[in-house]
C-alpha cells in the first residue's frame, strides 16, 4: 500500500510568548516543530504500514528548513521526505496550499491512503486536507479516529463527530484527516535516527510540480491578510479567600446571572 | 506584475520595528538593514504598517479586476442532525441578518436533508427572508460528496454574496471541499465578522496561533466570500412567530445525489453530553483531581449547573476518561459562558482552548499555578473540599 502522508512545520506554540512592551509575539529562539496532529498522521501512516506492507513518503510545503521536519518524520519510520519549496508559494492561503500539496501529490505518482492531522496549530484551519482531497477528486473521510480495516480496496473507520462518532466506509484511494484519539505516537528509535541522517530528501519547485503559477502564492490565493493585531491579553481576576462554605456562597452570587 | 515586497534601503534606518512587528518571524537585520526573508513572508502587511519611515514597499497583485456585481444575499447554511437544525445556525441568522442589513440584501437559510418539510417554519421564524431547501434521501444524514455537489449546484446557480457555516466538524468538511470546487476564498474559524459598506467586503477576524494574534481577512476578488464561525460568540437570531420566508424547493438530477463514502453507522456515546462546543457552562477536571473516580463530583457539579465536562490532556493521557472531553490545543476549543476549571494547572496548550470563555473560574491549591492568570475568579484552596461545596450551593439556589 502507498501511503502519503502531509505534515507542516509550526512554530512551538509552547514558546510562543507575547512581548509586554510590543504587544507581538516574541520570535526569537522559538523552536520550530512538526504540527502537532501531524505526529498522529505519521504514526498512523506507519501502522498502516506495519498492518498492511508497502511505503510511506511524507511531504511538506515550506521553507528550506522544513528539511529537518521531514527528516524527524523518516526517523519516526516513514520511508521517503520531499519537501516542496518555492519563493512562489509566499503568501499561499489555503486554497493554493492544498492546490499545491495536491500537485505534489499527482506527481509522487500512484497512492491509496493520503493522511492529514486535522488541522494545524498555528492557522487552525482544518481546511487543508479537505482542499486537497477536492483538488484530487478522491473522497475524505475528516477527523477520523480509528482506521478498523482496509480489505478489497474500502477502508472502514469511525469519524469522530461531536456526539459520538460515524462508522464509515471509503473506498480508497482516498484521504483521512486524523485526530489525537487515533494512536499514541512512538518516539523515534536508533536506527530510525540513523536512517535519517543519511536519508537524501527530494525537493521540489513549482516547476517540478507543474504548478499553474495563478493558482500558488499570493496570486493563487482568494483571501488576503489585512490586519494583525494583538488581542489584549486576558488579565487576572479576583482572588476569592476565606472559608470554603463563605468562598461557595460568595462565587455563586458572582455567577447567578450566568448560571439561571 | 506579480506581488512583492522590498525595503528602500536609503529610507530603512534599522530601527527593527519591523522585526518586532511581523508575526511570522521574517525579517532580520542585516548591516543596520531590515531583510526580508521570503520563504516566512505571506505578505501580510504588518511591517507596512509598522514603519515609520516608509521604508517598506508591499505591492499585492490585483489580478484582473471581475464583474463581482451578479453575487448577492447573505447565505447560511443550517446544520441538521437527525432533522434537528444545530444551534449555531441560529446564531449565524442572528449575525448574517446584520450583515445582510448592512449590503441591503436578503438573508437566506440553506437546508439539506430528508423530509425537512417541517423545518420552514423554524427557519422563517429565525429572521431568513428566503430558504432554500433540497429534499432527498441521500442527505438524510451528513456525507461529504452529496452535500458537496448540492451546495456547490446550489451556489453556481443562484450565486451568493456571502456564505456561512459554523465551525463544526460537518461545516469545516463541507465548506473546505465547495470553496475548493468554485474556486472562493474560505476564512476558518471566525469569532468577528462585519462588513465594509463602501467595498461590500466581508471582514473576517479569527484567531492564529492559538489565539495569541488575530487577524482580518478579506476576499477581494472572488465570490462567494465564505466562513466558517465558531459556536458561541455571535447572538442567537430572535423568534419572530409567524415572520413569512419565500420558499425555494430544489430538486436535481439522480448523479448529485451519488456517494463514495457509505455511512454504515452512527454511535452516539452514552456518557452525559460531551458537546463542548455547544455547552454554556464546562466544568474541567484537571490532574489535581488526583484520582479518575473523583471525576464523579466535577460531573455531579456539571449536572448541577446543566453543562458539559471538560478535561485536561493529563487526566485523557492518563486514561481517567474519554479524549472526547479534552479541551486544549489537541483537544476542542471552546468559549462557553462559564468555564469552571477544577485542579487544571493551565498549561499554555490548555489556555489556548479555554481562554476566550467569557468568565473563568479556577481552583487549584498551587496559587502560583498559570491558570489563575487568566481566571476571573480565582480559588486558592482543596478542589475536593471546594467543588462538593460549590455543587451545594448550586443547588441550594437552582432548587434542585
Amino acid at each position: 500500500m502507498n501511503i502519503i502522508v502531509c505534515i507542516k512545520q509550526v512554530p512551538n506554540t509552547t514558546d510562543v510568548k507575547i512581548d509586554p512592551v510590543t504587544n507581538t509575539l516574541i520570535r526569537d529562539g522559538v523552536e520550530s516543530v512538526i504540527n502537532p496532529f501531524d505526529t498522529y498522521a505519521i504514526e498512523e501512516g506507519v501502522r498502516l504500514k506495519e498492518r498492511f506492507g508497502g511505503k510511506v513518503t511524507v511531504v511538506t510545503m515550506g521553507p528550506p528548513q522544513a528539511e529537518n521536519a521531514l527528516k524527524e518524520a523518516i526517523s519516526l519510520g516513514c520511508d521517503e521526505g520531499i519537501l516542496v519549496s518555492d519563493r512562489k508559494f509566499a503568501g499561499s492561503d489555503t486554497w493554493a496550499t492544498s492546490y499545491t500539496l495536491s500537485m505534489a501529490i499527482k506527481k509522487i505518482g500512484a497512492f491509496d491512503i493520503v493522511i492529514c492531522g486535522k488541522q494545524a496549530s498555528d492557522g487552525d484551519t482544518a481546511q487543508v486536507g479537505p482542499g486537497i482531497s477536492t483538488h484530487l477528486n478522491i473522497p475524505q473521510v475528516t477527523y477520523v479516529k480509528k482506521v478498523e480495516d482496509i480489505k478489497d480496496n474500502k477502508a472502514k473507520v469511525e469519524r469522530m463527530m461531536e456526539e459520538g462518532y460515524d462508522i464509515v466506509e471509503t473506498p480508497i484511494p482516498c484521504l483521512f484527516t486524523v485526530v489525537k484519539e487515533i494512536n499514541s505516537p512512538r518516539l523515534p528509535s536508533l536506527k530510525g535516527m540513523m536512517r535519517a541522517k543519511s536519508a537524501k530528501i527530494t525537493k521540489w519547485t513549482a516547476d517540478d510540480i507543474k504548478a499553474d503559477p495563478k493558482s500558488i502564492g499570493l496570486d493563487g490565493s482568494p483571501t488576503r491578510v489585512v490586519k494583525i493585531f494583538t488581542p489584549p491579553p486576558r488579565k487576572g481576576g479576583e482572588m476569592l479567600k476565606g472559608e470554603t462554605a463563605d468562598i461557595a456562597r460568595e462565587i455563586v452570587e458572582l455567577l447567578k446571572d450566568v448560571v439561571i | 506584475m506579480d506581488s512583492s515586497i522590498t525595503i528602500i534601503l536609503d529610507k530603512c534606518t534599522g530601527c527593527t520595528l519591523c522585526v518586532k512587528k511581523c508575526p511570522f518571524g521574517a525579517i532580520h537585520m542585516a548591516n543596520r538593514k531590515a531583510v526580508i526573508d521570503m520563504a516566512k513572508c505571506t505578505l501580510c502587511g504588518a511591517c507596512v504598517e509598522a514603519c515609520k519611515f516608509k521604508a517598506i514597499e508591499l505591492n499585492k497583485e490585483a489580478g484582473e479586476k471581475k464583474d463581482l456585481s451578479a453575487y448577492k444575499d447573505v447565505w447560511v447554511f443550517c446544520e441538521q442532525k437527525k432533522g434537528v437544525i444545530q444551534s449555531i445556525s441560529f446564531e449565524l441568522l442572528g449575525e448574517g441578518k446584520k450583515l445582510a442589513k448592512k449590503l441591503g440584501v436578503k438573508l437566506c437559510a440553506v437546508i439539506l436533508g430528508h423530509n425537512i418539510e417541517s423545518k420552514i417554519e423554524e427557519l422563517s421564524s429565525r429572521g431568513a427572508d428566503k430558504i432554500y431547501i433540497v429534499d432527498h434521501q441521500a442527505l438524510k444524514d451528513y456525507q461529504d460528496d452529496p452535500y458537496t455537489e448540492v451546495l456547490t449546484k446550489l451556489v453556481e446557480e443562484h450565486k451568493p454574496e456571502i456564505i456561512l457555516c459554523g465551525a463544526t466538524t460537518i461545516g469545516r468538511s463541507l465548506v473546505s471541499r465547495v470553496a475548493v470546487r468554485i474556486n472562493a476564498g474560505l476564512t476558518a474559524d471566525c469569532t468577528g465578522l462585519d462588513i465594509d459598506e463602501k467595498e461590500r467586503l466581508l471582514l473576517q477576524t479569527r484567531p492564529a496561533f492559538g489565539g495569541n494574534i488575530m487577524a482580518t481577512i478579506i476576499t477581494p476578488n472572488h465570490r462567494p466570500q465564505m466562513a466558517t464561525v465558531r459556536h458561541k460568540v455571535m447572538k442567537e437570531a430572535d423568534i419572530h412567530k409567524g415572520h413569512k420566508a419565500e420558499v425555494i424547493r430544489k430538486t436535481y438530477p439522480e448523479s448529485v445525489f451519488k456517494t463514495r463514502t457509505t455511512l454504515l453507522d452512527i454511535v452516539e456515546e452514552i456518557e452525559e453530553t460531551v458537546n463542548l462546543a455547544e455547552a454554556d457552562i464546562i466544568v474541567t477536571g484537571g490532574r489535581g483531581i488526583g484520582a479518575p473516580e473523583n471525576f464523579a463530583m466535577i460531573k455531579e457539579l456539571a449536572k448541577v449547573v446543566n453543562g458539559a465536562v471538560g478535561a485536561s490532556r493529563a487526566t485523557v493521557d492518563a486514561g481517567w476518561i474519554p479524549y472526547s472531553h479534552q479541551v486544549g490545543q489537541t483537544g476542542k476549543t471552546v468559549c462557553p459562558k462559564l468555564y469552571i476549571a477544577c485542579g487544571v494547572s493551565g498549561q499554555i496548550q490548555h489556555l489556548i482552548g479555554m481562554q476566550s470563555s467569557k468568565v473563568i473560574v479556577a481552583i487549584n491549591k498551587d496559587p502560583d499555578a498559570p491558570i489563575f492568570k487568566v481566571a476571573t475568579y480565582g480559588i486558592v484552596g482543596d478542589v475536593h473540599d471546594i467543588v462538593p461545596a460549590l455543587t451545594k450551593e448550586f443547588k441550594r439556589i437552582l432548587k434542585k
